[in-house]
């Protein structure tokens, strides 16, 4: 037999499978693209928490993010909320609008998460839920970036970073108005 | 307070574990007892400190500490006191703690029965089972610590995924873990064996009885899998070849191969290079089912969240298959067999037919499951493939295998006379034939399922024959009716318990070719009042309720379901609506029955309550997978049973 000289062909066998495997660290299964990328952003109108009216006809001209959180939302929406309102703070005066939708919420509980973060941007919650399905939302946090235009642009699902924020709004802040 | 403790026990397991193995190794090397007592002391005290960690998780899931992140994500206030407790499996870091803590206990099994027994190739088990544990707790030390802090501590979680809060989740990970991590002992054992050069048929015939008892586990986990998916998720099905159920059915093949093959090599001394490599690929595909799961690189309906865990994974399945198989192409020079195949018509040949069905099986699941990664690297788009591909090319498999099922064991070893295969196969082979005939007559027209029922038929034949001739020949010999026939279960336990694990089969190969043929199912809308007929059921609207539950609100429909035979039940299908999920969760209801199932799904409805849709099911034979099982459970506890033969 030449079992001898091809021993050693066993263990280099599972090489190519290990490195298969290895290229799926490269790939992600849920990265399916929003189908509302370069639409028209759905209209909503909705009250905010602090009582006052927040539409998206009345940000036109301006680059919004549109972040979906929910108090229940165990960690990610509380890992994100500083970077969010960090966001915010730094891009509100280059024509900048953030906009959080909770969604799904018990009152009581949403305002403390707001009063925990000490959120200075409108926040309002969407009652009958028209809002994040409008926008096909799947699960919080989500994060939408609109240009100037009223468009979707780009989608982040999962806790959003200061990096991800910026990264975006500056590409939607570059293009002419 | 709590995740500090934790956390300073999982690494103390982890630098225990490590040190264990060590020490265990220069046990071996040195031939000194006290490194290998200290190895022991290793086991013992990782085992402690496992135990302690469940202990302080429990406590944090029972008292709401929400400061573990852990706690915060899989409890909120309104989760029953029982799920609190089965929640500390219900994700990733939960499941490496409760794998971890079995295989601790199988180690400290291994220290109790083989030290003075096998003093030779003990310390290397040992160190090679602590090698593993040390892998498993750096896994909860780095990437899925389940003592991680949350800061600032929420007010309340976020709840249990919903479709976790069924009582099966206590058996369904119980069992499938005590049969992946069961698989490490005979791995165990192959390796020490491989190490000093001991390659003959002792770790076989060491191991046979924990294979036997890793296998059973994880068959029963695999059902106990598949009830909870028709019972909970409400498709109407029971298993789809998702990844995960996937991840967990490839094991189980080559385990099935490896437990035929091993007959072989105890009885004539051949294939023992095949037994090893089917011993690593098993070990090899527990670990590689975990990382699937776990990773994320591949989309599934469990979907545990990932991180870094999956290059833990990755590099240690690296270490584990090139390690294991190099060390096996060092060794390959003992490996020789030392008999041939004499002739293709024996039991040899037959179980080494067996053998690469179920690795082609195990190929085609591998290939399918991990189809969607292969494709995009080679052409760069996502495609996934699903039951159709799965189902083309593993019922021939399948259909193979049950043949065989009826050949293998009454087959004569080394060469088949024609008197040999004409007195054993003769009658079953008309039985099977004569049954498929029979079925035509009465209608069915499938061909896979007449084949699968005759084969059925063939393979029952074939062990009711020989246990009728084995009970008249005790008779013949004088003794009496029990003796004859319970004793002879007893007294040739491995064969019998083989023989009725075969029956389980069967019956599960009934109840998947009956419910895939003759289940049917309808979808429509119902007005308050209106009825809808199935298979000879008819059901009744007749109205909506809703409730608040602890942590979801429900609503529940009413629906009388009458049969012809004066059957009139009420079934109360529901949907769960959880403020943490998107979708509603269905709450199926049924009907169980010996011969057909009744499976009501609520979909839709009209707020008023006036209307709703359902999905009607009458599904046939399923029940004859959860009766498999338990036959299957009575054969596996007749074969581990101590072996009352002289040995050969």
């Amino acid at each position: 037999m030449t079992l001898r000289g091809l021993r050693w062909a066993i263990p280099a066998a599972v090489l190519p499978v290990l490195a298969l495997l290895t290229y799926g660290f490269w790939t992600d299964p849920k990265e399916i693209p929003s189908p509302l990328l370069g639409r028209p952003a759905a209209a909503f109108s909705l009250a905010t928490f602090d009582g006052g009216p927040i539409s998206l006809e009345g940000l036109r001209g301006k680059v919004v993010m549109l972040n979906f959180w929910a108090s229940w939302c165990v960690p990610a929406c509380y890992d994100e909320a500083p970077a969010v309102e960090r966001t915010w703070r730094a891009y509100k005066n280059q024509g900048v609008m953030v906009v959080g939708i909770d969604i799904q919420d018990k009152e009581e509980a949403a305002r403390q998460f707001l009063a925990r973060f000490g959120h200075t941007f409108p926040n309002a919650p969407d009652p009958r839920g028209r809002v994040s399905v409008d926008y096909g939302v799947y699960g919080v946090p989500e994060t939408f970036f609109i240009d100037r235009n009223g468009r979707v642009r780009f989608k982040h699902v999962g806790a959003l970073t200061d990096e991800i924020a910026r990264r975006h709004l500056d590409a939607l802040l570059k293009e002419p108005a | 307070m709590i995740p500090e403790l934790g956390y300073a026990a999982t690494v103390a397991g982890f630098v225990l574990a490590l040190s264990g193995a060590v020490a265990a190794v220069v046990g071996g090397w040195t031939g000194r007892a006290e490194w290998l007592r200290t190895g022991e002391r290793a086991a013992i005290g990782v085992w402690v400190l496992i135990t302690v960690c469940i202990a302080l998780m429990l406590y944090a899931f029972l008292t709401f500490d929400f400061s573990v992140r852990y706690v915060a994500i899989n409890t909120n206030r309104g989760t029953p006191f029982y799920y609190r407790i089965t929640a500390l499996w219900g994700a990733l870091e939960g499941s490496i703690v409760l794998w971890s803590w079995m295989l601790s206990i199988y180690t400290l099994i291994v220290v109790v029965q083989y030290r003075r027994r096998q003093p030779e190739l003990y310390p290397w088990v040992l160190s090679v089972m602590l090698g593993i544990l040390a892998f498993f707790l750096l896994v909860m030390t780095i990437p899925a610590p389940p003592f991680e802090r949350l800061t600032p501590i929420p007010p309340d979680g976020r709840g249990l995924n919903p479709l976790l809060e069924d009582s099966g989740m206590i058996t369904h990970p119980v069992a499938l873990y005590l049969g992946f991590t069961g698989f490490t002992v005979p791995f165990a054992f192959a390796m020490a064996a491989l190490i000093i050069g001991r390659t003959g048929e002792e770790w076989i015939t060491i191991t046979r009885r924990w294979t036997i008892i890793a296998w059973y586990f994880l068959a029963l986990g695999l059902l106990i899998g598949g009830w909870w998916s028709y019972h909970v998720l409400g498709w109407g099905g029971y298993w789809a070849w998702d990844p995960v159920e996937n991840a967990a059915f490839m094991p189980w093949l080559t385990a099935t191969a490896f437990l035929h093959s091993v007959m072989v090599q105890e009885r004539r001394r051949m294939l023992k290079l095949w037994n090893l490599s089917l011993i690593i690929l098993t070990f090899g595909l527990t670990l590689f089912g975990t990382f699937l799961t776990r990773s994320g690189i591949i989309g599934s309906v469990h979907s545990f969240t990932q991180g870094s865990i999956g290059v833990f994974f990755l590099s240690f399945l690296s270490l584990v298959l090139l390690g294991s198989f190099s060390l096996l192409a060092w060794r390959m020079d003992r490996l020789r067999a030392e008999s041939q195949l004499d002739s293709v018509v024996s039991r040899e040949s037959t179980f080494l037919l067996n053998n690469l069905f179920l690795l082609a099986a195990t190929f085609t699941v591998f290939f399918g499951t991990v189809f969607p990664l292969l494709s995009e690297a080679v052409r760069g788009v996502k495609v996934s493939v699903g039951a159709p591909f799965f189902n083309l090319v593993n019922i021939p498999v399948f259909l193979t295998l049950l043949f065989l099922m009826g050949v293998g064991p009454l087959i004569a070893w080394r060469r088949a006379s024609a008197q040999n295969l004409k007195r054993n196969f003769l009658k079953p082979v008309l039985a099977g034939i004569v049954a498929a005939a029979v079925l035509r007559l009465f209608g069915v027209a499938n061909v896979l399922v007449l084949a699968a029922m005759g084969l059925v038929i063939f393979v029952s034949a074939t062990i009711v024959l020989d246990y009728a001739r084995a009970v008249r020949a005790r008779r013949r010999s004088g003794e009496g009716w029990s003796a004859a026939t319970w004793g002879l279960l007893l007294r040739q336990n491995r064969r019998y318990g083989g023989f009725i694990v075969h029956l389980g089969v069967l019956v599960v190969a009934l109840g998947v070719a009956g419910s895939q043929a003759w289940s049917v199912q309808t979808e429509t809308t119902l007005e308050k009042g209106q009825s809808v007929e199935l298979g000879g059921y008819r059901v009744r609207f007749d109205g909506l309720e809703a409730s608040e539950e602890s942590n979801h609100g429900k609503v529940t429909g009413t629906f009388s379901v009458t049969s012809g035979r004066h059957w009139d039940v009420m079934l109360h299908p529901g949907r769960k609506f959880y403020p943490q999920e998107q979708t509603p969760i269905a709450a199926v209801d049924y009907r169980l029955g010996f011969i057909e199932d009744v499976y009501l799904v609520l979909g839709d409805f009209a707020r008023d309550g006036s209307q709703a849709t359902i999905k009607l099911q009458v599904n046939r034979m399923v029940s004859w997978l959860w009766l498999g099982g338990f036959v299957l459970t009575i054969g596996a506890a007749l074969a581990i049973l101590p072996d009352h033969r002289k040995p050969a």
